[in-house]
């Protein structure tokens, strides 16, 4: 497992009310619904792409549908959920515009957490040797990684802001250190988070 | 392993008004007596109704373990041990038996003829006892929701209460939501596959060139055949090679056959030059031996008339919002054009938005809508991991636990 997604676990742990309604988007074989069952007794589901991942989910007990992020949102209905979570998903999806429109639609709030690649290292390594970066939150060379839409925790606050979302949580996360509240509108976090968390909601 | 018989010594210790025997044909075959008729959805009634099934297993002292298996049109109550008479495997020994998802060691498994079918449940072949003929054309219409209310009579009958869940594939996975909807609290878990909620026009298109294949032999006799000491098996078998296509794909056609010839050269004639006509000759011709022209004509019919949201101005999810507490598996095979992925997506959204409990699996295969009937290790490894951890919620006994060192 990624390192950064453990840390992503825990801070989800932290967030996630007791006994709420959770939908795991990209839920894989179901280590985070697992953990959120027993230690928050939530209502969760989880959506899927492979079949592989759909069954260990069913061997684990969890309502798991097989389907994809960008297509298959629509099997839900509107505010079915207390939360939906994306973890570390939105950078791969095709639309991810149109994704997080939907994960509000589904739920009240939506926990997102993404790569931030703003983060200083990312840049050096650009800077320094002209190829794209290779770190803790992106281990893959370019040829073969799942992320299609990077983004910097600049970009990301700005497509929350035009598609009126608003961010009720931040934090930024790290391998191997616990996550640390952040305020993402300043720059100085844009440097220093390796990845980021988002507690997001619909602008009232 | 397997004992037939199962459901013979549970009942000893009820009373109850129902008469069970054991028939070397089909099983067992529970008879209602006149004062518990089947009412049927288009208005009739069925006196005297009886029901084949078979049951593998034991049933445990809290009667929590039974699962009913519901059959495919063409299938019937014979799911885990081969056809007493034609010797046919066991139709779905790739799911159920010991140690398998449908464990017969711990599970109480019931598999029942439907009604209107002709493994010894009432149907057209049967005996009007107004008459003292069989039925033929005056056997009234059925529909999958009579299928299911006569399985909920059986169940019943058999003093379970609650099955732990309903299984089945096709027509048995109409079945399945037909129970959803109808009973859903007597059921702690749905296993649908390669079903459909309602069926297209594509699906009533095929059935009905069976049909018309059948009532086009001049031995059906406006479904008179069997008084008048005949059978209508060149239509039967039409109908059978035509329904068989269905099951099928290209690819899987293409595999299996390709352009391959019977013999060497081309016969110049209309005789069977390729592997495929041969093929499904074949099974024309081995389908007559097994089943009634009549109840294809009726059970083809029942699955033609299915719409499970018709009553509820086609909102499924408002068929659904009773079910909500029922668990919930759903499968579809990616090359099964029969009832195609699309169907099974829309049952989900529906599951969904009613607050079912729903999982979902499309499973890659290339064999077409028979897949569901195949070995194809996805659906046993997800459908063992989804009844072994439902049965563990409900708190039932794992074979291992029960009968310790079988395994």
């Amino acid at each position: 497992m990624n390192p950064i997604v453990r840390e992503d676990f825990k801070e989800i742990l932290r967030l996630v009310r007791p006994g709420s309604r959770v939908l795991d988007v990209g839920c894989g074989e179901g280590g985070l619904l697992e953990l959120l069952v027993r230690e928050k007794q939530v209502d969760g589901r989880g959506l899927e792409i492979s079949p592989e991942g759909v069954s260990a989910c069913l061997a684990r007990g969890l309502a798991v549908v097989q389907g994809d992020a960008d297509r298959d949102l629509d099997y839900f209905p509107a505010q079915a959920f207390d939360y939906v979570i994306l973890s570390q998903t939105l950078q791969a999806v095709l639309r991810p515009r149109h994704v997080l429109g939907e994960l509000l639609r589904i739920a009240d709030q939506a926990i997102v957490s993404l790569p931030n690649f703003g983060y200083w290292r990312v840049r050096l390594d650009l800077l320094v040797h002209g190829r794209m970066p290779i770190t803790g939150a992106l281990p893959e060379p370019w040829w073969d990684t799942p992320n299609i839409h990077l983004c910097t925790v600049r970009d990301f606050t700005a497509v929350c802001d035009e598609l009126g979302l608003g961010i009720d949580a931040c934090a930024a996360l790290a391998a191997g250190k616990p996550a640390r509240p952040m305020d993402p509108s300043r720059e100085i976090e844009n440097w220093r988070a390796e990845a980021a968390l988002f507690l997001l909601s619909r602008k009232r | 392993m397997v004992d037939t018989a199962g459901a013979i010594p549970l009942l000893r210790r009820m009373s109850i008004q129902q008469t069970l025997r054991a028939d070397q044909d089909s099983g067992s075959v529970m008879t209602f007596p006149a004062d518990q008729p089947l009412a049927l959805d288009s208005g009739g009634r069925i006196e005297g109704l009886q029901i084949a099934f078979t049951a593998y297993g034991r049933l445990n002292a809290e009667r929590t373990n039974a699962i009913l298996i519901c059959h495919a049109l063409s299938l019937d109550q014979h799911v885990a041990s081969d056809h007493p008479v034609t010797g046919r495997r066991a139709w779905w020994r790739t799911l159920v038996g010991p140690g398998l998802p449908l464990d017969t060691e711990r599970y109480f498994i019931i598999c029942s003829n439907v009604v209107g079918g002709c493994m010894g449940s009432t149907g057209p072949s049967s005996i009007d006892p107004a008459t003292g003929r069989p039925w033929g054309l005056s056997f009234p219409m059925i529909t999958v929701a009579d299928m299911v209310r006569a399985q909920a009579m059986l169940v019943e009958a058999l003093g379970i209460e609650r099955l732990f869940a309903v299984v089945g594939g096709s027509m048995g996975g109409m079945q399945v939501l037909q129970w959803a909807a109808d009973y859903p609290d007597r059921m702690f878990a749905a296993v649908c596959i390669a079903a459909a909620a309602r069926h297209s026009a594509q699906n009533i298109a095929f059935h009905e060139v069976g049909r018309q294949a059948i009532m086009a032999d001049p031995d059906w006799r406006g479904g008179d055949y069997a008084a008048q000491g005949v059978r209508p098996e060149k239509g039967l078998a039409v109908a059978r090679m035509a329904a068989h296509i269905t099951y099928l794909s290209e690819p899987a056609l293409h595999r299996k056959f390709g352009r391959e010839l019977q013999r060497d050269g081309l016969s110049w004639s209309f005789d069977a030059d390729f592997q495929i006509e041969s093929y499904l000759r074949h099974q024309g011709a081995s389908f007559v031996d097994r089943f009634d022209a009549n109840s294809y004509l009726y059970i083809t019919r029942a699955m033609d008339y299915f719409d499970l949201a018709a009553n509820r101005g086609g909102v499924l999810a408002d068929v659904f919002r009773p079910a909500r507490e029922v668990r919930f598996c759903v499968f579809s095979f990616t090359s099964d054009w029969l009832y195609p992925t699309v169907e099974s997506r829309a049952i989900v959204r529906a599951l969904n938005a009613a607050g079912a409990r729903a999982s979902f699996v499309e499973i890659e295969s290339d064999k077409g809508h028979d897949a569901f009937l195949l070995d194809e290790p996805v659906l046993r490894e997800a459908l063992g991991g989804f009844m072994d951890s439902a049965a563990q919620t409900l708190g039932l006994q794992s074979a291992g636990s029960a009968s310790p060192g079988q395994r």
